[in-house]
């Protein structure tokens, strides 16, 4: 069937994206394609894809979350208090896991029991978020966290020789897809995206569906700020700021509908490995810091413009 | 005399799908000609060229004897020719004159600060030259649509409309209404305007226009002088055999009352709605546009608040407060509008039946393939859903499929009510036809059905009784025996409480 190869090629569309990326740098700077910088990468990228993860259930469901980085902040500095004071790590990662999905959840309620617009919403709790971080922590970072191993290994830790945060990401990715395309929970995230009223109309119930993928949402975020918090052995106040954006970028790069009911998460996750290796790769290549951001922002337009041109 | 507008041979396709094939069409200067035909059939396409909103693939269009190749809607209104739509295109928040100057206001030179005073004078004169006494500073949402409609047509002649297109204008419109819009265009008539009279409704066509083209899948038919012509001609000009064959023969046992309505209100919809439903029953809802049906309809289902009033089903109170709340009592609801509110368009047809039905599908919440395969292909196949595969999407499929679509997501719901909102609004004739036998077998199958509908020829061929709504409350019960469509429409319109 023609028609099925077209969309297979739309849907590949990003992954050929990333793979001629991978080209031009490897050319540019052989020293791209070896073993360290790959996993080096990789573990950079599983802290936005794991976000990016999450944002692509929020707005496969027409919605938008701009407090993930807010909430990465507070729950890193929750989680790093906790342990600087001593608590378990176990317990004191459960507390910030729970604390991520409480405040997604909130961000959920206000936007369906209250009415409002996702954007504003998450706007208005991104600025809350981070003013509780600060008052938190008095605008101090938050170190000697302690050497207990479930938490150092969580973001610096091998497994196999393949980085732990790496490992989590893939991990995370496996169950998110499985939940997202087998299970009747996904089927009803795009249909409420796809045509709210529908849903609605079938008996679906839409405000659950959207407490739960901000709630997943708020979750990963936290599992990110777990990552951070233990690769740097502390926890900034200010840790997150802007991460919403690369998410957002990640997953519109993957080819997710904004408008909501429309995308895969297979492609958030070639999005997020783009906005990682085009960070790599300008390191290597030596381009200014500066420029880095033009150059990101341009790639990001592009995709838009030619997603835009696929479906006219 | 000679011909104002000369359609001939036109022919116009979408991907391939033929909607017009050759057909002709003429308008003569002063005259009212109606345009009939059942929906799907291509009227609305064939006026839509007329007036440069789609261009047609081939045939010749003349206006004045001027051959003419229109690429926008502006270049047709610069002939004259305006459009009414079924749904006014009045800004409510604009005042009368404000609306009939709408992107032509008189300004003093470049600056565009309006010649205020000399609209409203104008407006004023215009409005009374057809014989509309009101304030052109009215705001204008406050007017009754018929004064609205009358506006409309006010606006196409202050822009010196020559020929004037209306879709449907009486849909919406109370009998007093209507017969102040019939003195309107019969006054414009005798000034040398014509008309293009859209219509399903026999009576007014007959009482008003002097010809009636008929289009049929497409194609034309031929055209007739109302003088010359009747009711029955014309049907069977339009569906091209008898009436009698249209409504497919039901041997449904109809037996006890099973939902029954007593004294239900919402604010601002429906006021003091009683009614009963019996099981095998199809109970037809009638009313105008925005007589409250769909309104009530919603209420039965949870998706509107009710303000007073019990639901009661096989005898017990019940409280439908939501959606799911109605699925679990076994109700089941085809909407109006197919693509805003029955259909999730970028889903495949599988996974549009399998909304209301994902735990048919499914085990602990993971889908399984397989059952959902098996579930669809039965329905495709028992609907006779025309597909090359359940996985195409749902916005590629006719009117007719599409809605087969939506009917068979609760079929697989097993209703026991099924609500069913205007079932072959946009479908084409077979693929109707097909939708009265699926009602059948439901009905036959003890299913109650109550079927709101906006042409009387579907209620009378299919309901058993039918209840009529005007304003919001319920006006009339009508039996089988003594249906007729002067009888149900004196109910929608108020026109005469005591017939029956």
């Amino acid at each position: 069937m023609p028609n099925k190869t077209k969309e297979l090629l739309t849907k590949l569309g990003p992954l050929i994206g990333l793979i001629l990326l991978v080209v031009v740098i490897t050319i540019l700077n052989p020293s791209f394609l070896t073993m360290d910088n790959l996993l080096n990468v990789l573990r950079q990228v599983s802290i936005s894809a794991l976000i990016a993860f999450g944002m692509t259930f929020v707005i496969l469901t027409g919605g938008i979350d701009l407090s993930v980085g807010s909430t990465l902040g507070l729950t890193g500095a929750v989680a790093a208090s906790l342990l600087a004071s001593g608590t378990d790590p176990i317990i004191a990662m459960g507390v910030a896991l729970i604390l991520g999905l409480l405040l997604g959840a909130v961000n959920g309620v206000i936007i369906t029991k209250g009415k409002a617009a996702p954007f504003i919403a998450t706007l208005a709790t991104m600025t809350i978020y981070r003013g509780i971080t600060l008052v938190y922590t008095e605008g101090r970072p938050i170190s000697g966290l302690g050497d207990g191993a479930a938490f150092q290994m969580f973001g610096k830790g091998y497994f196999l020789g393949i980085p732990v945060p790496v490992v989590t990401m893939i991990l995370a990715f496996i169950v998110l897809y499985f939940i997202l395309h087998k299970t009747t929970f996904g089927r009803r995230v795009y249909a409420v995206g796809g045509n709210e009223e529908a849903a609605k109309l079938s008996g679906i119930s839409p405000d659950r569906i959207k407490i739960a993928v901000y709630a997943i949402t708020g979750l990963l975020a936290a599992v990110s700020a777990l990552i951070l918090t233990s690769r740097l052995n502390s926890a900034q106040p200010t840790a997150g700021q802007s991460y919403e954006l690369d998410a957002i970028a990640a997953v519109v790069l993957g080819g997710t509908s904004l408008t909501g009911g429309k995308g895969w998460i297979f492609g958030t996750l070639v999005g997020a490995l783009i906005i990682g290796v085009l960070n790599n790769g300008m390191n290597l290549i030596g381009v200014s810091s500066f420029f880095q951001q033009v150059v990101k922002g341009a790639v990001i337009l592009l995709a838009v413009l030619i997603d835009r041109k696929k479906t006219a | 005399m000679s011909k104002l507008i000369e359609m001939s041979g036109i022919s116009k396709a979408f991907s391939g799908n033929v909607v017009l094939d050759n057909v002709s069409f003429e308008l003569k200067p002063g005259e009212i000609h109606a345009l009939m035909g059942e929906n799907g059939a291509g009227k609305s396409t064939l006026m839509k060229i007329l007036t440069g909103i789609y261009t047609r693939d081939a045939g010749t269009i003349k206006v004045d004897g001027q051959e003419v190749q229109f690429k926008s809607p502006k270049e047709a209104e610069a002939l004259g020719i305006a459009v009414i739509h079924q749904e006014l295109n009045i800004l409510p928040d604009l005042t009368v004159t404000e609306n009939l100057f709408l992107g032509k206001e008189k300004t003093y030179g470049f600056l565009g600060i309006l010649k205020k005073k000399e609209m409203d004078e104008e407006a004023k004169v215009l409005l009374s030259r057809l014989g509309l006494d009101i304030d052109p500073r009215t705001r204008t949402g406050d007017l009754s649509v018929g004064k609205q409609q009358i506006i409309e047509i006010a606006k196409a002649i202050a822009s010196d409309a020559k020929y004037i297109v209306m879709d449907e204008p009486t849909a919406a419109l109370t009998d007093r209404e209507i017969e102040t819009l019939f003195v309107t265009i019969n006054e414009l008539k005798a000034k040398g305007i014509a008309f293009v009279y859209i219509s399903h409704r026999m009576e007014e066509i007959f009482s008003i226009c002097d010809r009636i083209t008929i289009l049929r899948d497409g194609t034309y038919v031929g055209v007739r002088e109302i003088a010359h012509t009747s009711f029955d001609e014309i049907v069977s000009m339009m569906v091209g055999r008898e009436l009698g064959e249209r409504f497919p023969l039901r041997h449904a046992k109809i037996g006890d009352v099973k939902l029954k309505v007593e004294n239900l209100s919402a604010k601002e919809a429906f006021d003091d709605v009683s009614f009963e439903l019996r099981q095998g029953e199809i109970l037809g809802v009638a009313g105008l546009m925005g007589a409250g049906r769909t309104e009530v309809a919603q209420a039965l289902f949870g998706y509107r608040k009710t303000s007073a009033g019990s639901i009661y089903i096989d005898g017990k109170q019940v409280k439908i407060n939501s959606p799911i709340d109605a699925l679990k009592y076994k109700i089941g609801f085809v909407t109006e509008d197919r693509k805003t509110q029955g259909l999730v368009l970028d889903f495949s047809i599988k996974e549009n039946i399998m909304l209301a039905n994902l735990e048919k599908g499914s085990k602990s919440g993971i889908i399984v393939p397989k059952m959902e395969d098996e579930l669809v292909a039965g329905y495709i196949e028992q609907l006779r859903i025309r597909t090359s595969s359940a996985n195409a999407a749902a916005k590629s499929l006719s009117g007719g499929n599409q809605q087969k679509v939506v009917i068979a997501k609760w079929l697989g719901t097993q209703p026991e009510i099924l609500i069913l909102d205007e079932p072959t609004r946009g479908v084409d004739i077979g693929a109707k036809k097909e939708i009265y036998q699926i009602m059948n077998n439901l009905a036959e199958a003890g299913v109650s059905i109550l079927m709101i509908s906006s042409e009387l020829p579907e209620v009378i061929g299919m309901a058993d009784r039918v209840i009529i709504m005007r304003e919001g409350k319920l006006t009339g019960m009508v039996p089988k025996e003594s249906m007729t469509q002067e009888n149900i429409m004196h109910y929608a319109t108020g026109g005469d409480q005591h017939a029956q």
